[in-house]
């Protein structure tokens, strides 16, 4: 029998105080992708080996992602009653000893310790010569709604997202507000979509609540193929509830009757996560047949795609879905008339729907008070490239980015100075080092060339080449262009023909107005972002670094002297 | 039938999605054999209700989709910007000097794949290679070399 929403909720609650606060210490190892690939798996085999050669009881969960991606992999030991105490680029060694001093002897290894974060009903001191994790650069600044679960919960564990707030907005929607007071809250939040046009979430969500059909569907985008951003799959392998929530939210306040939500085969983590939050939410009574004793009945499903990034544009993804090539459609129609499989559809990213929990809890006007003029609420950005500190964080929308580089992530590593910042993804733009001093905002972004598009931030020293650096973007946006657009397909080859003349040296004075020319008409005749905007990472870069083009053309000379180092082009083996 | 074409029909039919599609049909071949012969890819025309061409048109788009049998083990190196940035041009080289290829593809042998992946989505750890799909990030043109020749060391397909 199913229980109650009441009931479920003092079950989470019991089975929380027994985590943070029961007989044995909890320990919660960081494995998203970056953890992953800094080692994390291997160290969790270590540490559950340690564990029973020293016959220590303690619960192990394998969280996601706390955002310090330069310090993982990240290890955090909580005892009974106690402070969560962590424990940075730790490995097999050091979790042994780990494992004997702190987890079952009781001391935390203050000279090892990375920080600790206080558990809010926790009675116990702060550790003592311990820093408070919460002032760390990397986290001082960060205000976490999308990410507020993330690294702190086991992913695959809904009870936990439960005892954290998890479903209260589901069930505030379905018991205290209607379809359109939902609505409302998403109105008033003044949320705007995620996915790189940050066109305001409610207004699309309207569009298909005002459409009839008895079939409508929900499309969620996680096609992130973005070098440089990596928060879609991190929510997804962090905490999936928290998007399957919105997912139904949204599905509850449109009328729609399914959702999809739309990943990249071969991306494992983030598959096997999500379908678990769907199947537990499904136990639970928050999928199926009239959720939580309402009139509202909903399924999601995951439709998985090949590998494609244009299949992210959303009638793209829509075709894949269907099964066909992901080439755009079109349009008119829209897809709130004529979407998925025919039907009125509507399709946000990720971290778009990410939001919507909290802004349906706590209120729309919450949100709004977050952010900058029109951009209200948070960023969520990843930060790679020649940076010290590494990772992802969220933070309110109008900081300074300059304050992103030089405050949050602690500047370039090695005393190496900043030449230029690249923004948004493939199709966003560069940022020369003079001219970060911008807020992030929108409208602020767009107008200095760059966009905030999926978050991603690419940090680039002064031993970088900016012409390698456009090389390598447009060697990526040809060989991701779907050929359906010619301006696009063989504007994308041409431009990184010229490119690839430029990093041998052999550039003219007429290449300059060449990838103008080509540029012009990608933008003018391509159906899709992927051509329309593919000219960005070519002309922000000229717009900043002119003259450096300039002497690669003019004296023949690489001034980094790096350019030449380019020979193993993916692109190449592709055309 | 063959055991190839029981293998082939138990994927495509064994998928629990409501939403069966050609794509979908692909993958769940490619996931249980690791190629797409042209076996499947009659079958799944016949499945679907669509042409062969129609089903080539798919295979042939999506560039994860091979159509011979994979080597043993597969290397993926990251050639997104955030790993250019910090040598991924190096990593290729010391990784296809060791496979002693000269650019992305089998071995002879066929003991190893070399693929360039445009993003492995741990762009915080690049640059960032790929072990049978395990991520191994941080890596140095030599810890890179010794990743691949460690995976030689292994028999068969990896995790």
């Amino acid at each position: 029998m199913v229980l109650s929403f009441v009931e479920i909720g003092l079950e989470a609650d019991s089975r929380w105080q027994e985590l943070t606060a029961g007989q044995r210490p909890w320990i919660r190892i960081g494995t998203a992708l970056c953890g992953e690939a800094a080692g994390a798996f291997e160290v969790a085999d270590a540490l559950e080996m340690a564990l029973a050669d020293q016959s220590v009881s303690a619960e192990v969960s394998r969280v996601g992602c706390l955002g310090l991606c330069f310090a993982e992999p990240l290890l955090d030991v909580q005892l009974p009653g106690g402070h969560r105490v962590f424990y940075g680029n730790v490995d097999a060694e050091s979790v042994s000893e780990i494992v004997s001093v702190h987890v079952a002897g009781g001391t935390p290894i203050v000279s090892k310790a990375l920080g600790y974060l206080a558990e809010e009903t926790s009675l116990a001191p702060p550790p003592e010569g311990i820093p408070d994790l919460k002032q760390h650069s990397m986290k001082a600044r960060e205000n976490r709604i999308a990410l507020r679960n993330a690294g702190n919960i086991d992913p695959l564990d809904i009870y936990q997202y439960i005892a954290n707030g998890g479903y209260q907005a589901l069930y505030k929607s379905l018991t205290e507000l209607n379809r359109e007071e939902t609505l409302e809250e998403v109105k008033a939040s003044g949320l705007r979509g995620r996915g790189g046009a940050a066109f305001p979430t409610a207004t699309k969500w309207s569009f298909l609540a005002g459409n009839a059909a008895a079939d409508k569907y929900v499309l969620c985008n996680c096609e992130e193929g973005d070098p440089g951003a990596f928060n879609d799959k991190n929510i997804l392998e962090s905490d999936p509830n928290t998007l399957v929530e919105g997912v139904i939210i949204a599905g509850y306040a449109t009328g729609a009757n399914k959702g999809y939500i739309f990943i990249r085969h071969g991306h494992d983590g983030p598959i096997e996560r999500c379908r678990a939050a769907i199947n537990q939410a499904r136990e639970l009574g928050f999928l199926g047949e009239n959720i939580m004793g309402s009139d509202f009945s909903y399924e999601i499903e995951i439709a998985l795609t090949g590998d494609s990034y244009v299949a992210g544009e959303e009638s793209a993804l829509m075709e894949a879905i269907e099964g066909k090539r992901s080439m755009p459609r079109f349009r008119p129609p829209f897809p709130a008339q004529f979407g998925l499989f025919g039907k009125p559809t509507n399709i946000n990213n990720v971290k778009t729907l990410s939001y919507v929990p909290e802004i349906v809890s706590k209120g729309g006007e919450w949100f709004s008070n977050i952010g900058h003029d029109t951009s209200t609420g948070t960023v969520i950005l990843c930060l790679s490239g020649n940076l010290k500190y590494t990772g992802m964080i969220e933070v309110p929308l109008g900081m300074n980015l300059k304050d992103v580089i030089y405050d949050v992530a602690g500047g370039m590593k090695d005393g190496k100075v900043l030449k230029f910042l690249q923004t948004g993804g493939p199709l966003g733009g560069v940022l020369g080092a003079d001219n970060i001093d911008v807020l992030l905002d929108f409208e602020v972004l767009r107008a200095a060339g760059a966009i905030v598009g999926s978050g991603g931030l690419i940090a680039a020293d002064d031993s970088t080449c900016i012409v390698d650096l456009t090389r390598s973007l447009i060697a990526f946006c040809q060989y991701e262009s779907c050929g359906k657009c010619f301006p696009c397909r063989m504007g994308m080859s041409h431009l990184l023909e010229v490119l690839e003349r430029l990093c041998r040296l052999e550039g003219t004075p007429e290449d300059l107005a060449l990838m103008q020319n080509i540029g012009v008409n990608m933008q003018a005749g391509s159906l899709c972002g992927h051509g329309q905007l593919g000219f960005n990472p070519v002309s922000s870069a000229l717009r900043y670094f002119g003259p450096e083009f300039d002497t690669h053309i003019n004296d023949h000379s690489c001034p980094t002297g790096t350019c030449l180092d380019s020979r193993y082009s993916p692109a190449a083996s592709r055309r | 039938m063959s055991g190839l074409e029981q293998r082939i029909q138990d994927a495509v039919r064994g998928q629990t999605q409501p939403t069966v599609t050609v794509l979908s049909s692909l993958l769940a071949v490619e996931d249980e054999l690791g190629y797409i012969p042209k076996e499947a890819v009659e079958f799944v025309a016949g499945f679907s209700n669509a042409t062969i061409n129609d089903v080539w048109a798919v295979a042939s788009f999506y560039p994860n989709f091979r159509f011979e049998p994979p080597a043993e083990h597969t290397v993926d190196v990251c050639w997104g910007a955030s790993c250019h940035l910090v040598g991924a041009m190096s990593i290729f080289k010391s990784v296809l000097e060791v496979a002693g290829l000269d650019s992305e593809g089998d071995t002879l042998d066929k003991r190893l794949t070399v693929k360039f992946n445009s993003c492995l989505g741990a762009c915080s750890q690049a640059p960032v290679m790929a072990l049978d799909h395990h991520l191994a990030g941080r890596v140095n043109p030599e810890s890179a070399a010794e990743n691949v020749s460690r995976l030689l060391e292994r028999d068969g397909h990896g995790p």
